[in-house]
């Protein structure tokens, strides 16, 4: 469980959870129930090079696909590989089973510039 | 920022209770989901699902001419024994498609034409001034009437249960109903490849329709399942499948043309390609790895682009599936690729419908 209020989230809906000198990295609730019936999680490759905010893995739901921007930087050491089988995990445990990939921080300050919980939620109050 | 004011259906409060998830479609503020795609299309493959479609047009055609008219501004051959329909296109000169439609025989003089929302005033242009030189009359009655699509193996017993007529209704045929104290029609036709009925009331009491089938059980369903259930059963979505740059024989309805026919508008041009052979032609495809192949996808052949695909999406019954337009030279049961967020992933070319049923 990466319970929503320990994680940082990006305006862009991504959360992330720091393990050590990883970070787990998922997309919100919020995020899960508008895109709704998630068909395929497109995931990115162990050991690409990402930075802050870039495009690196897709969800398809039924109606569309959303691109997903990574909230720090770093290297992708793990993909959850049960989202092959089992994309909607996605759907039902956004902040547990479904989590996407891990990134081995480049720059962990780069967590800090995320929101927390409270403000992520004021991000998305309508 | 823009500001726009949907037009909304005699319905759009109801759909908004049930809890729909209101989207612009074309203009118009219709649920594009309830409870969430995958349900509401298992709901019409297995049961009955009802679908909001008060947007679409309604057509009257009346007048001694109403059947000439109607067969010169169709291709297709329309029926004129009452209570027939007969799904059509309504060409250009240039037999490009404006239109598709189902025509119904109310009498021997007076035809209703349902015809798609987003082409209402198109059509009914177009219809007026064709009628120019025939003795009919075209009425735009789209305001008038609340439609709702009631779809799925259990939608006629569901119907039936409100009008007991409506279990003998043949396919493709349509039947005057009193509902509620008024009157409207039914039809036996749908767009899902499921049995079901399409009922037509006055825009006031189609709503007591939908409590009546909200209270039968009958799971309403969005714009989303829509989509997947036809592009499932291979009918066209005009304006992404087909429109004024295709013709029915590259839309792969080359079925609904009768050059047999004395005259009717876009004969000639569809004679001369018949004749040239075509450059295109709309093509289905079955994805052969997990994905969602997409409108505006390209389609390769041995590393060579030969087509884009206009219509896609997740099949829960066949995965990834779309239908495009593909170069006339690639052979039947070719492997493709489609290119989906930058990889090109193998497919096979298939011909529509993926999803063959009963009716």
């Amino acid at each position: 469980m990466y319970n929503q209020e320990n994680c940082r989230f990006a305006a862009t809906h991504e959360w992330a959870a720091k393990e050590g000198e990883l970070a787990v990295v998922g997309i919100s609730n919020h995020a899960q129930e508008e895109i709704s019936d998630i068909v395929f999680v497109d995931l990115p490759k162990v050991g690409t090079q990402v930075k802050v905010g870039q495009n690196c893995c897709v969800i398809e739901s039924v109606k569309s696909a959303s691109e997903i921007y990574a909230p720090v930087s770093g290297e992708i050491v793990a993909v959850n590989e049960a989202l092959n089988d089992d994309p909607a995990l996605v759907n039902r445990e956004p902040h547990a089973g479904g989590w996407l990939f891990k990134i081995k921080m480049a720059n962990p300050a780069e967590m800090d510039a995320l929101l927390d919980f409270a403000g992520y939620q004021a991000t998305i109050q309508k | 920022m823009t500001t726009l004011t949907l037009r909304k259906t005699p319905l759009a409060q109801r759909c908004e209770t049930a809890g729909g998830k209101m989207v612009d479609f074309h203009g118009w503020l219709l649920p594009v989901q309830f409870a969430g795609i995958l349900a509401e299309h298992k709901a019409v493959r297995n049961g009955a699902g009802m679908f909001d479609v008060s947007h679409m047009g309604q057509l009257m055609v009346e007048g001694p001419d109403a059947w000439p008219f109607l067969q010169y501004i169709n291709c297709n051959n329309i029926k004129n024994e009452p209570a027939a329909g007969t799904y059509s296109h309504i060409l250009t000169e240039n037999g490009t498609i404006i239109d598709d439609a189902i025509a119904f025989c109310l009498a021997a003089d007076k035809f209703l034409v349902v015809v798609n929302a987003a082409c209402i005033e198109e059509d009914f242009n177009w219809f007026t001034k064709q009628a120019a030189s025939f003795n009919v009359t075209v009425r735009n009655e789209s305001d008038k009437w609340g439609m709702i699509a009631l779809q799925g193996p259990q939608a006629v017993e569901k119907t039936a249960a409100l009008l007991p007529q409506v279990a003998a209704l043949p396919r493709f045929h349509i039947m005057k109903a009193e509902l509620f104290g008024a009157e409207g029609y039914v039809t036996r036709t749908g767009y899902t490849g499921e049995d079901g009925v399409e009922i037509m009331l006055p825009a006031e009491k189609i709503g007591e329709l939908w409590d009546a089938l909200l209270a039968a059980g009958v799971t309403p369903c969005g714009l989303g399942a829509r989509d997947v259930l036809r592009l499932e059963a291979g009918y066209l979505l005009n304006g992404a499948d087909a429109d004024q740059t295709r013709t029915p024989y590259e839309a792969n309805c080359g079925w609904v043309v009768k050059l047999a026919k004395e005259n009717f508008i876009g004969k000639e041009a569809l004679a001369a390609q018949k004749a040239q052979g075509l450059q295109e032609r709309l093509t289905g495809f079955v994805l052969q790895t997990a994905g969602v192949p997409r409108a505006g996808c390209s389609v390769f052949v041995n590393g060579v682009q030969k087509g884009v695909l206009t219509s896609g999406t997740y099949s829960p019954l066949f995965k990834g599936i779309a239908v495009g337009y593909l170069s006339a030279d690639v052979p039947a049961d070719s492997e493709v690729e489609i290119e989906i967020h930058g990889k090109r992933l193998p497919a096979k070319v298939v011909k529509p419908p993926f999803y063959k049923n009963r009716v």
